[in-house]
């Protein structure tokens, strides 16, 4: 039995009034999620009680430190059913992740005639770096186009695969203001039938399903710890390792090292060639509690409850006059919500919202593309559900939306 | 403070001016890429560089809108060395309430899209 007043008790800024008096009503997981306190705690008693550099000491604090980050490391290994533990490698965020590998495995592998696939529904942060490096190397990037029901257009992508030169395919899992559960595996089995990798944006997924990365046999997936009730400033990138042992590293310095001299520098082994200065100790302790915390509930008991809520908050957002929901129908629905409502712009329904304590997403969501060039609009309002969510606070969304509607008419 | 006061929503639902004026002597448009507003100002001045017509056209929040339509009311009449002078405070006088720094730049684009379309006449000229 799925107990969601239990697990709200978890969350302390849940109980927190909003400034307005009333109660908070999170409905923006999707951009950051909140915290427990078992994550709160870990970081803090980290920082009260073991705090020191990792890797380095001699001393207890440091191997205390050390033990603890690495711990996290195969937590998370653990997490996505990862081979090896040389395979999670810690960065900043999903964005860092990208980077990491647009940055070397790209400026290694890429070339002027080669083509990367990326897909129409991208966040900026599986779109952008691509770009960047494409202007220096002048490979080409092509687009999976998305259908009028939300969905990747496989025919295309199938087109775009046998027009040939196709080195790697790049896709969120799960996309960021639509919802769409994308059909990973088969994409990924299709790049690899023609040579290419597969890198998936796991910013939207691991957070909300059970994701296996040697099932789905990705190359490369990218994911957050801030999105997954763990803290800002950590993120993860699994590389398969023989992909990730060909890489040069990104950023040069203390830690990704194996000896240095003054003419130059041979690199310490994976995962740390690629972690150079002082990682995020802290973050990492308080990501691995995550993990903890998540598995402990169960990711397809958590999918299950958004999965639900998503289907009756787009059930009751129909009933409102003048909304107009851009999602997929289940199964490629996930735990989001995303709207507009004719005649109120989504910055002047946000802030309505707020004014009840209901705290929504308004905007292009760093999805530019996707709202100009798909869905023909500037801006969306986006729902998004996560562990913690209640059909209550559905419903107190819908009865706001009537009372904005009327305000503006 | 609620920012949608009566005379926010009045604007917003009936901006003053709303139509590009042609001919016009002044032009400009733009965009706040963040939230996708856009503003598009055309202005009409007299022999003296006095502005006898606004004509504004674009879409966005109810703030960026009235903003817009309640600033093209204020400078009718003035002539473009005063609205060279003007800042940002007019504008946010013209809404009368507090707003957060997210919103300012909501209520700024028309301040910001006038000025253009002054300067831009006269590196024109």
């Amino acid at each position: 039995m799925y107990d969601v007043a239990r697990i709200r008790q978890d969350f302390p800024i849940l109980s927190q009034p909003h400034p307005s008096g009333k109660p908070l009503v999170f409905l923006d997981s999707a951009a950051s999620s909140q915290k427990p306190s078992v994550v709160i705690d870990a970081m803090t008693n980290y920082y009260r009680t073991q705090h020191a550099n990792v890797h380095r000491g001699i001393y207890a604090l440091s191997e205390a430190a050390t033990h603890a980050y690495e711990a996290a490391r195969d937590k998370v290994k653990s997490f996505i059913n990862a081979e090896q533990r040389e395979e999670i490698i810690f960065t900043s965020n999903t964005t860092g992740s990208i980077n990491l590998i647009v940055q070397t495995w790209g400026r290694q592998n890429l070339e002027n005639g080669n083509v990367v696939v990326l897909t129409a529904m991208e966040h900026h942060a599986n779109i952008v770096p691509w770009q960047i490096l494409a202007a220096e190397k002048g490979f080409q990037i092509k687009y999976i186009p998305v259908t009028s029901d939300y969905l990747l257009d496989l025919e295309v992508f199938e087109r775009i695969l046998s027009e040939g030169n196709v080195k790697a395919v790049s896709v969120g899992h799960v996309s960021n203001v639509l919802g769409t559960i994308n059909p990973v595996e088969h994409i990924i089995e299709r790049a690899h039938a023609f040579g290419a990798i597969a890198i998936v944006d796991g910013a939207q997924s691991v957070p909300h399903l059970p994701v296996d990365v040697q099932a789905l046999d990705v190359d490369f997936y990218a994911f957050s710890g801030h999105k997954m009730c763990g803290p800002t400033g950590i993120g993860i990138l699994y590389g398969k390792r023989h992909l990730l042992e060909a890489m040069p590293p990104w950023q040069g310095g203390g830690d990704m090292i194996a000896r240095v001299t003054l003419e130059g520098a041979t690199w310490n082994d994976l995962p740390y060639k690629f972690e150079a200065g002082t990682p995020a100790i802290a973050e990492a302790i308080g990501l691995g509690a995550a993990v903890d915390y998540l598995q402990g509930i169960g990711m397809e008991a958590i999918h299950q409850h958004e999965a639900e809520l998503g289907v009756y908050a787009r059930e009751r957002l129909a009933e409102v006059e003048g909304v107009q929901c851009y999602n997929p129908a289940p199964p490629y629905a996930s735990g989001v919500a995303t709207f507009t409502l004719e005649g109120v712009h989504p910055h002047d329904l946000a802030q309505i919202l707020d004014y009840e304590g209901v705290a929504v997403r308004a905007g292009h969501h760093c999805a530019m593309p996707l709202h100009r060039e798909v869905l023909c609009i500037h801006a969306s309002v986006r729902a998004s559900f996560y562990l913690y969510s209640t059909r209550e606070e559905v419903d107190t969304l819908i009865a706001c939306l009537q009372v904005a509607r009327q305000r503006f008419l | 403070m609620d920012i949608y006061q009566e005379n926010i929503l009045d604007h917003h639902r009936n901006p003053r001016n709303w139509k590009l004026l042609d001919p016009y002597d002044f032009h400009a448009s733009d965009e706040n890429p963040l939230c996708g507003d856009t503003l598009e100002i055309t202005l009409r001045v007299d022999e003296n560089d006095r502005v006898v017509a606004v004509g504004w056209d674009g879409h966005g929040c109810a703030i960026s809108q009235a903003a817009a339509s309640m600033l093209g009311e204020e400078i009718i009449g003035k002539t473009l060395d005063e609205i060279k002078q003007l800042d940002k405070d007019v504008v946010l006088d013209l809404i009368g309430i507090p707003l957060s720094v997210s919103r300012v730049k909501c209520a700024l684009l028309s301040l910001k899209v006038l000025k253009s379309a002054v300067y831009n006449l006269e590196s024109q000229q």
